[in-house]
C-alpha cells in the first residue's frame, strides 16, 4: 500500500496542477484574493486603532508609579483634594524622594477649547496644572523643543500630540486662558503617553486663574519600587484623615483604554466578520469552479490510483494558498496605510482628546493571517469533499 | 455466453454481473447476468452499439465502478469486494487505462504525464525517470519527452497516453476507444503499438472499439448487446 511519502507526492502533484492552472481561472482567482485582502485589510486596519490607543495608554503608566484620587472617583474629573491631604499623600511611606523632597505632584486640570488643525472645529484639550515633580513621576518625559514653563508664571508647555493636532500651539504662539494670553514656551514628548495630548502649566497659576483656591484633583507619585505599591496603598487607606483611592499608574491607564479598545475591537471584528462571510462564499465559488473545471482531470488521476484523501488535501492547500495571498496583500496594504497613522480621539474618562498613532502590530498581522487561513479552509472544504466524492466513472464521461 | 471456466490462465473473470443505473425513478438495466473470461495474454476487442454498456463493463473490470450484482475477479482477486481506498491502490498496481480523449494533464510535459502513475509507487526519482524513458521509447516518442500535450498531434498524445498506461507494467491494459478520435493513419499506428505490446510483451489488453478494422487487430472479439455478450455481431 501507499506509504506516507508516496501520499505526500500525490498531494504535491495534485496541488501543482491546481496552482499551475490558476492563470486559466484568472478572474475568479483575482476576485477571491481581493475579497480576502479586503477582509484582512479592514480587520487589521480597524484593530490597529485599538492597538494604537492601548499602546498610548500603556506608555502612560508605569508600575512603580501611582495615582491617588478621592475615594469613589473613577477619574480625575470627579476627584478632589485640599492642600493638607496632598501633603499627607506625598509624605506617605514608599514614595521616592530626591533632594527637593518627595517625588509627588499634586495636580488639577481644566478643559480648554482649541481648534483642530484638520477640521478647524473646537475640541476639548486638557490644561493640567502640575507641581515640580511632575516630570519625575512620569516616564520618558523630555522636551523636544523650547523649555519647561517657569514656575509662578503664566506660561504653558505643550505635549507633542496636542501640538500636532491643534492649531496655535507652536512655541512662541500664545493661547487664551480666561482673560489672559499665555505664551507656549516648550513642547515635550512622553514616549507616546497621554501627557503628549495635554497642555501643562504651574498648578498654583492654574488654581489662581480658575479660582480653584488651594484645591487639587489628583496626586501623582513615583514609588521606591513596584513592590512599594502595596505598603503605600495600605498606609493611605489606613489613615483616618484620608479617604482615597490608590491606583497603580499602569492599571489606571490600562483601565481607561479598555472601554474604547473593546468598542473598536468589537466593531472591527463585526465588520470584518460580515465581510469574511462574503469572502467565504467567494472562495467557495472559486473552488467549486476550480473543481468543475478539473472534473475530468481529477477523475483521471483517481482512475490512475490517486487517493480521494490526497485530492481533498490538495484542493484545501490550493484554497489556502489563495487565501494567504489575499491575506498577505491585505496585511501589507493595512500596514502601509495605517501603521503610525496619527489620530486623536475623545477619552471619555477625561472628556478630552487623546492623540495616538495607529499600531499595526505583529500580533495583528498574525491575526489577519489566521482569518485569511480560516476563510480559505472553510471555503475550500466543501468543494474539496465534492471533488473526492465524485464517482470516477461518471466524472470520466464529462468532456 | 461464457468461456471455459476451467481455464487456469484466466486473468479476468466476470460472473453473473448485473449493472443497473438509476435516472430519477427509472432503473436502467445496462448489463444482465453477464459472463466474461479473458485469459492472460489475450488482446480482446469489445464491440457493440453506442449505449450498449461497453464503457460500463470496462469500468467494472478496471475497478472504477461496482456491479449491481455478480462478481468481478482479476488475477483471482475479487475487485467488487474491495473498499474505495483499497481499489485506488489496486488500480495503481494492476490497471493501465487508455482513454479516447487521452486525458493528459495539460500543465505537464509528456514525460511528467507518463511519470504520474509512478508517483504512486516507491520508486526513486532516478528509477522513475528510467521507467518513463523506457515507456516513451516503446511508443516511439523519446524525442517528444519535453513537449506539452497541446504541442503534440492527436496520435502523439494517444501514444503518451499509452506510455502512461504501461509505465507501471500493469497486469491489464484497458483501452476505451483508443482510436476513436484519430484519423485512419494515426489510428493504425496506435493499433500497431497495442498489437506489439500484446505480441512482444505479452500484455493482456481489452479494447473497446466501434471500428471493425481496429477489432481485426485483436486476437478475439466479443459483442455486447442488450446486456449480454456474444461471439457474433447482432444485426
Ligand atoms: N453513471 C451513469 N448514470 C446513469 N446512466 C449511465 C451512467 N453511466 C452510463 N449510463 C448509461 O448507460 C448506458 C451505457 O453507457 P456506456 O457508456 O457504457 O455505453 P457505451 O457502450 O460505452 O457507449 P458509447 O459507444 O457511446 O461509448 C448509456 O445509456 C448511458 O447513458
Ligand atoms: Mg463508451
Amino acid at each position: 500500500m501507499a506509504g506516507p511519502l508516496n501520499w505526500f507526492a500525490q498531494v504535491l502533484a495534485i496541488t501543482k496542477f491546481g496552482l499551475m492552472s490558476m492563470p486559466q481561472r484568472r478572474g475568479a482567482v483575482t476576485a477571491t484574493v481581493f475579497g480576502i485582502a479586503g477582509v484582512v485589510g479592514v480587520l487589521v486596519g480597524v484593530l490597529s486603532i485599538a492597538a494604537g490607543f492601548r499602546r498610548a495608554m500603556d506608555a502612560s503608566g508605569s508600575p512603580d508609579a501611582a495615582i491617588v484620587l478621592r475615594s469613589g472617583a473613577d477619574s480625575e474629573m470627579v476627584s478632589g483634594f485640599g492642600r493638607e491631604e496632598t501633603r499627607l499623600i506625598a509624605d506617605a511611606p514608599g514614595v521616592a524622594r530626591n533632594r527637593q523632597g518627595p517625588l509627588a505632584s499634586a495636580e488639577l486640570f481644566v478643559i480648554i477649547n482649541l481648534p483642530k488643525r484638520s477640521t478647524g472645529t473646537d475640541a476639548n484639550v486638557p490644561l493640567r496644572g502640575v507641581e515640580g515633580a511632575a516630570v519625575e513621576v512620569r516616564d520618558h518625559l523630555k522636551f523636544v523643543e523650547g523649555r519647561m514653563f517657569e514656575w509662578g508664571k503664566n506660561e504653558v508647555a505643550v505635549g507633542v500630540g496636542a501640538a500636532r493636532e491643534f492649531a496655535g500651539l507652536e512655541v512662541g504662539s500664545t493661547i487664551k486662558v480666561g482673560r489672559e494670553s499665555w505664551p507656549v514656551v516648550g513642547i515635550f514628548s512622553s514616549g507616546g503617553g497621554v501627557a503628549e495630548s495635554e497642555v501643562w502649566t504651574d498648578a498654583k497659576v492654574l488654581q489662581a486663574a480658575y479660582n480653584r483656591g488651594d484645591s487639587f484633583q489628583s496626586v501623582y507619585v513615583r514609588l521606591n519600587s513596584p513592590g512599594a505599591f502595596q505598603g503605600f496603598k495600605d498606609a493611605l487607606t489606613a489613615n483616618p484623615r484620608l479617604t482615597v483611592k490608590v491606583i497603580r499608574q499602569s492599571d489606571y491607564y490600562a483601565e481607561q483604554s479598555t472601554t474604547l479598545t473593546r468598542l473598536i475591537t468589537t466593531l472591527g471584528v463585526l465588520i470584518a466578520g460580515l465581510m469574511a462571510i462574503g469572502a467565504v462564499f467567494g472562495a467557495l465559488n472559486t473552488m467549486y469552479s476550480a473543481v468543475a473545471a478539473r472534473t475530468r482531470e481529477i477523475a483521471t488521476l483517481r482512475a490512475l490510483g490517486f487517493g480521494g484523501g490526497a485530492v481533498v488535501v490538495a484542493l484545501m492547500i490550493e484554497s489556502l494558498v489563495l487565501a494567504l495571498l489575499g491575506g498577505a496583500l491585505g496585511a501589507v496594504v493595512a500596514y502601509v496605510a495605517f501603521d503610525n497613522f496619527r489620530a486623536a480621539t475623545m477619552n471619555w474618562q477625561s472628556f478630552s482628546q487623546v492623540t495616538f498613532a495607529f499600531a499595526v502590530t505583529p500580533q495583528l498581522l498574525g491575526q489577519g493571517v489566521i482569518w485569511a487561513s480560516a476563510i480559505g479552509l472553510v471555503g475550500g472544504l466543501l468543494p474539496a469533499i465534492r471533488a473526492a466524492r465524485l464517482p470516477i466513472a461518471t466524472a470520466l464521461r464529462e468532456l | 455466453m461464457s468461456d471455459d471456466p476451467t481455464n487456469s490462465g484466466t486473468l479476468v473473470r466476470v460472473d453473473g454481473v448485473d449493472k443497473v443505473f438509476h435516472r430519477g425513478e427509472e432503473a436502467i438495466h445496462i448489463l444482465s447476468n453477464l459472463h466474461l473470461a479473458v485469459p492472460a495474454g489475450q488482446f480482446l476487442a469489445l464491440m457493440g452499439p453506442s449505449g450498449s454498456g461497453k464503457s460500463t463493463l470496462l469500468n467494472l473490470i478496471g475497478g472504477l465502478d461496482r456491479p449491481t450484482k455478480g462478481t468481478v475477479a482479476i488475477a483471482g482477486e475479487r475487485v467488487d469486494a474491495l473498499s474505495d481506498r483499497q481499489l485506488a491502490g489496486w488500480r495503481a498496481r494492476h490497471i493501465g487505462f487508455v482513454f479516447q480523449l487521452y486525458n493528459l494533464m495539460p500543465v505537464l510535459t509528456a514525460e511528467r504525464n507518463v511519470e504520474l502513475p509512478l508517483l504512486l509507487t516507491h520508486l526513486s526519482k532516478v528509477e522513475r525517470q528510467k521507467h518513463v524513458a523506457t515507456a516513451l521509447a516503446m511508443v516511439g516518442l523519446s524525442h517528444r519527452a519535453k513537449h506539452y500535450p497541446r504541442t503534440l498531434s492527436g496520435g502523439e498524445q494517444q501514444r503518451v497516453g499509452i506510455a502512461r498506461g504501461i509505465v507501471t507494467d500493469p497486469t491489464l491494459l484497458l483501452c476505451d476507444e483508443p482510436t476513436g478520435d484519430l484519423d485512419r493513419k494515426a489510428g493504425d499506428e496506435i493499433l500497431n503499438l497495442l498489437q506489439a505490446l500484446n505480441h512482444e510483451h505479452g500484455k493482456t489488453i481489452i479494447m473497446v472499439t466501434h471500428d471493425p478494422h481496429a477489432a481485426a487487430r485483436a486476437t478475439r472479439t466479443v459483442y455486447l448487446n442488450k446486456g449480454q455478450l456474444s461471439h457474433e455481431p447482432v444485426t
